[in-house]
């Protein structure tokens, strides 16, 4: 009996505010635009009983979808964010390895305050980290002015509201997604394989190429995934770094939803948006669970 | 030995503590206790000894309330235990891994059950100081398990688990995680805190010299049966079967048929161009049965010449094995059967007596081996 | 010995200057006295006196704390419960769906999950303002905590359990006196961690909450898409500065206690040898 509480308290909870809302998500992206509010028909009716809800079914239809189809604004903001995503999670990547493999390699007492400082900026605020760097991208910013005081530019650089400035937000804030599981992988590394390469015949650089990458490699799938999922359905970096040009399909949903009030439409994104995320998340948990079983 | 020596399960008017009557427990398709039944006596020390996986631990799980019987039933004190709860059982149980509360101080830790009962707090103090003068353990008090060492954690969690007055024990493993000098000392202390609180002790053990040091009874289990039960000294010296004889200490093993009976004698056959084997049986065998010849290495004598005993057989020295106190000599007979023999080393010795590749006589009595069907 | 390469040295150096710069800038520039955040023209916290003074951020932030505290205690009775389903309630139906329910909005984009909330919130008439911020917010930091606890929860000593219940506890008396106190800073670091995230967020809240709620993140959200302020800078550095000073002494707390635990247990093998 209490056993029972226990799970039907937690389960119910989120059946009633995560798997009902997302019922309701796929209902409306299938419903009419309207101008009254809701501003969405049809709108299902429990009072009108079999007859209502047939009816209801006789007034959905697939046209938002078609619409997403034959308006190439979605189809480039679907193209860009998976560009957008896939760019950043390699330049993460880059940045993120020789940071790992440098605290992996730490002297053993440095490691946890290292780990302490990559972690600090997950603790603050995702948008002040994202607001930072306005003030430093911007044309009259810290960077144009260091740079131009040292002489390398003489007119000011244009990153903020460019791409650009979008990787490097996108770097910035997931950077610590990528470090954490690359350094879990290599400080679990037995020093000594590097060692026995070495004195197998291996220069400095292949050993480091036909070991420790290999070794490494679940970490950087891992941490590939952690990166590339939520960038994709980012929506504040490329709102407050990117420019009028930078297309996401997230921020293309924001305004579709703010500042179009067409819900169907937004929804109709959304589900797309989830259709895309299935295929890396099933693929991410495979990934975990393959690992999970190699470690027993 | 006395006369009035401890032995309740020899009088037929004794009633038992635990009485399981075919008791089965199954965990889906395996079964871990078979259509077992079996009686421990009150302030009995029983061992329940076997290798892993035999249902040992299930048993004692059964007594703790943490697993019940799929059929049969197990009654304490002639109730049936099966519809009470653990937190309910006058039963007591000491964790192989001790389970002491990380967040409680010893104190705490013993008092715990205590605080569970409504015991005032008076009695409780008296009770808790009692237990950590019984196990020596008054000035850990105040500390956490973490701030006292493996054997101190043990002593506690026998504390903890005595405080409560249990009218049984449950000991899973509880010297496993002792070094070896350690756990001696500690199986007689057990053996005194035992004798002391007249408490009845059911210890859960693989090590079969731990068994045999505590114990009033052992029962060997292999899957999920009783092969036996019996005291130490009857399971060393009277195995039932090759299994129990093979499982506890060292043993040799011949088989063979029984060929002629002689008296209380029986003249086994056992291997081409060999004498035959005499031995005193204790149960009857027919002419041509199977019989399995069980003799332990220390009851084998080994001698350049041939001695006049029941019997004396001829073979080779192959491997020698000193071992300080005892040496054990690896005899091998001429149709390729090895026996062990086993001298005890009283003297310093400057020079072995025998060596290998010297051809030895191997004898023992007609009482010093056992007969066994299986 | 071992020491850092000088590779490793300046792979770390560059790291971490990427990674706090842009905040050590922030913090110094809110210090700044020209209303013209790029151009530094003496030391002044006059933005901070602003700050204080400015009902709007006041009111934003009572919003978002009266949110982060609610929700976060609720996220982590629900995550709690949820956790001990995942680890001990063993086979039941449905069981598949549930632990889902759990992942799913650990990867799910926050557009998407703002949106099916805000949509279910009109659908069912509900008046939008601090209460369904509260439910949403509750609803996706109650899986953070149940994953966070769950791990504490299946490396935890099920004997010990058993052993409370040997002692006479019942099952509840069990939960409460042994296992809750043992996985207390499992708990703890949840409900912080839910608490964080309901600070932090901007997407689900805006979605949420209707004209009477504003949290602070909306409000840094709308003043932001104008330009860098000076305001913001000094209203950043106060978030930062109580994060960083949380987040430092909870680390000092920890490993102080890790190393007296340490000392102590090498104390007590001592005892032993002896």
């Amino acid at each position: 009996m209490r056993r029972l509480v226990l799970i039907a308290i937690p389960y119910v909870w989120l059946l009633a505010l995560f798997l009902v809302p997302f019922i309701i998500v796929f209902k409306i992206s299938l419903s009419d635009t309207e101008l009254s509010i809701p501003p969405y028909t049809p709108t299902l009716d429990f009072s009108a009983g079999w007859a209502g809800f047939k009816e209801f079914l006789a007034g959905l239809d697939f046209e938002n979808f078609v619409w997403l189809t034959e308006d190439d604004l979605y189809w480039k903001a679907y193209l860009s964010s998976l560009k957008i995503a896939i760019i950043s999670t390699v330049l993460t990547l880059l940045v993120g390895y020789p940071i790992a493999y440098a605290m992996a390699r730490a002297p053993q007492e440095w490691r946890a305050t290292l780990l302490m400082l990559i972690i600090l900026p997950f603790w603050t605020s995702f948008l002040i980290r994202v607001y930072s760097w306005m003030g430093i991208l911007s044309q009259e910013g810290y960077l144009n002015q260091l740079l131009m005081s040292l002489g390398l530019i003489s007119e000011p650089l244009i990153i903020l509201n460019t791409n650009t400035a979008v990787y490097i937000g996108i770097v910035y804030t997931y950077l610590p997604f990528m470090i954490l599981p690359i350094y879990s992988a290599l400080e679990k590394m037995d020093e000594s394989l590097l060692e026995a390469a070495e004195d197998l015949g291996c220069s400095r650089f292949s050993a480091f190429w036909l070991v420790t990458v290999p070794l490494s490699k679940q970490g950087i799938i891992a941490g590939s995934f952690l990166v590339f999922i939520p960038t994709l359905g980012e929506m504040v970096i490329p709102s407050m770094l990117g420019g009028s040009k930078t297309l996401m399909i997230g921020k293309v949903l924001w305004e579709e939803f703010f500042s179009n009030r067409d819900w169907p439409v937004a929804s109709a994104v959304a589900v797309i948006l989830l259709l895309i995320l299935v295929i890396p998340i099933i693929l991410f948990q495979r990934n975990e669970q393959k690992q999970r079983e190699a470690e027993g | 030995m006395a006369l009035d020596a401890f032995a309740p399960w020899e009088d037929p008017k004794a009633e038992p503590v635990i009485h399981f009557q075919n008791v089965t427990k199954r965990f889906g398709e395996f079964t871990a206790i078979d259509d077992l039944t079996i009686d421990i006596y009150e302030k009995e020390f029983f061992a329940l000894l076997g290798p892993s996986g035999c249902g040992k631990t299930t048993l004692m799980r059964m007594l703790a309330g943490f697993e019940t019987p799929t059929e049969g039933t197990i009654l304490l004190q002639g109730q049936n235990i099966a519809p009470i709860p653990p937190n309910k059982r006058a039963v007591n149980m000491m964790f192989q891994s001790y389970a002491l509360f990380p967040h409680l101080s010893i104190w705490e830790n013993i008092a715990f059950g205590l605080k569970r009962d409504g015991m005032s707090k008076p009695d409780i103090n008296d009770r808790v100081d009692e237990m950590l003068r019984l196990t020596r353990l008054e000035q850990f008090a105040r500390r956490k398990p973490h701030q006292i060492s493996g054997g101190q954690r043990q002593r506690v969690a026998l504390a903890r688990s005595l405080a409560k007055h249990p009218k049984l024990l449950l000991l899973d493993e509880p010297l496993g995680a002792l070094d070896k000098k350690l756990r001696q000392e500690t199986q007689f202390e057990l053996m005194d805190i035992q004798e002391k609180t007249d408490t009845t002790f059911v210890i859960v053990t693989h090590d079969q010299e731990e068994a045999m040091t505590v114990a009033s009874r052992v029962a060997v289990m292999d899957h999920g049966k009783i092969i036996q039960v019996s005291t130490p000294d009857a399971i060393y010296e009277t195995p039932n079967s090759t299994y129990v004889a093979d499982f506890i200490g060292d043993v040799n093993l011949i088989e063979g048929k029984a060929a002629a009976k002689d008296g209380d004698k029986l003249h086994i056959a056992w291997a081409e161009g060999q004498p035959e084997i005499i031995g005193t049986p204790a149960t009857e065998f027919s002419n041509g049965q199977t019989v399995h010849f069980a003799i332990r290495p220390e009851k084998v004598s080994i001698s350049a010449e041939k001695p006049e005993t029941a019997n004396a057989l001829k073979g080779k020295i192959m491997d020698i094995a000193y071992l300080g106190n005892i040496s054990t000599y690896h005899v091998e007979l001429p149709g390729g059967q090895i026996i062990k023999a086993q001298t005890a080393n009283n003297r310093r010795l400057s020079r072995r007596t025998f060596t290998w590749e010297d051809d030895v006589w191997l004898s023992f009595t007609d009482t010093a081996g056992v007969l066994l069907e299986r | 010995m071992r020491r850092f390469s000088l590779f490793n040295a300046t792979s770390l150096t560059l790291g971490f200057a990427f990674l706090y710069i842009p905040m050590i800038i922030l913090v110094v520039y809110s210090f700044n006295k020209s209303k013209l955040v790029t151009v530094w023209a003496g030391f002044s916290t006059k933005w901070y006196g602003e700050l204080i003074r400015n009902d709007i951020f006041l009111d934003a932030a009572w919003v978002t704390f009266k949110v982060a505290v609610m929700s976060s205690t609720l996220a982590t009775v629900l995550g709690t419960m949820a956790a001990i389903v995942l680890v001990r309630a063993g086979r039941f139906h449905g069981r598949t769906l549930f632990s889902g329910m759990i992942y799913a909005p650990l990867v799910m984009p926050e557009v998407i999950t703002g949106l099916s909330l805000l949509l279910l919130f009109i659908g069912i008439g509900m008046d939008r303002g601090v209460l369904t911020i509260v439910l949403a917010h509750t609803t996706f930091s109650m899986c953070y905590v149940s994953v966070v606890v769950s791990s504490r929860l299946v490396s935890f000593d099920q004997s010990l359990e058993e052993a409370a219940l040997d002692l006479g506890c019942s099952p509840f008396q069990a939960f409460r006196l042994v296992t809750l106190p043992i996985i207390a800073p499992a708990v703890i670091s949840g409900w912080l961690l839910a608490f964080t995230l309901s600070l932090d967020d901007l997407v689900i809240a805006s979605f949420t909450s209707g004209p009477s709620a504003t949290t602070l993140p909306m409000k840094i959200w709308s003043s932001v898409r104008l330009g860098v302020s000076p305001e913001i800078n000094a209203l950043s550095t106060l978030m930062i500065g109580v994060v960083a000073a949380g987040v430092i002494t909870a680390s000092l707390i920890s490993k102080r206690t890790a190393v007296r635990q340490q000392r102590e247990e090498r104390a007590a093998e001592r005892t032993e040898a002896a």
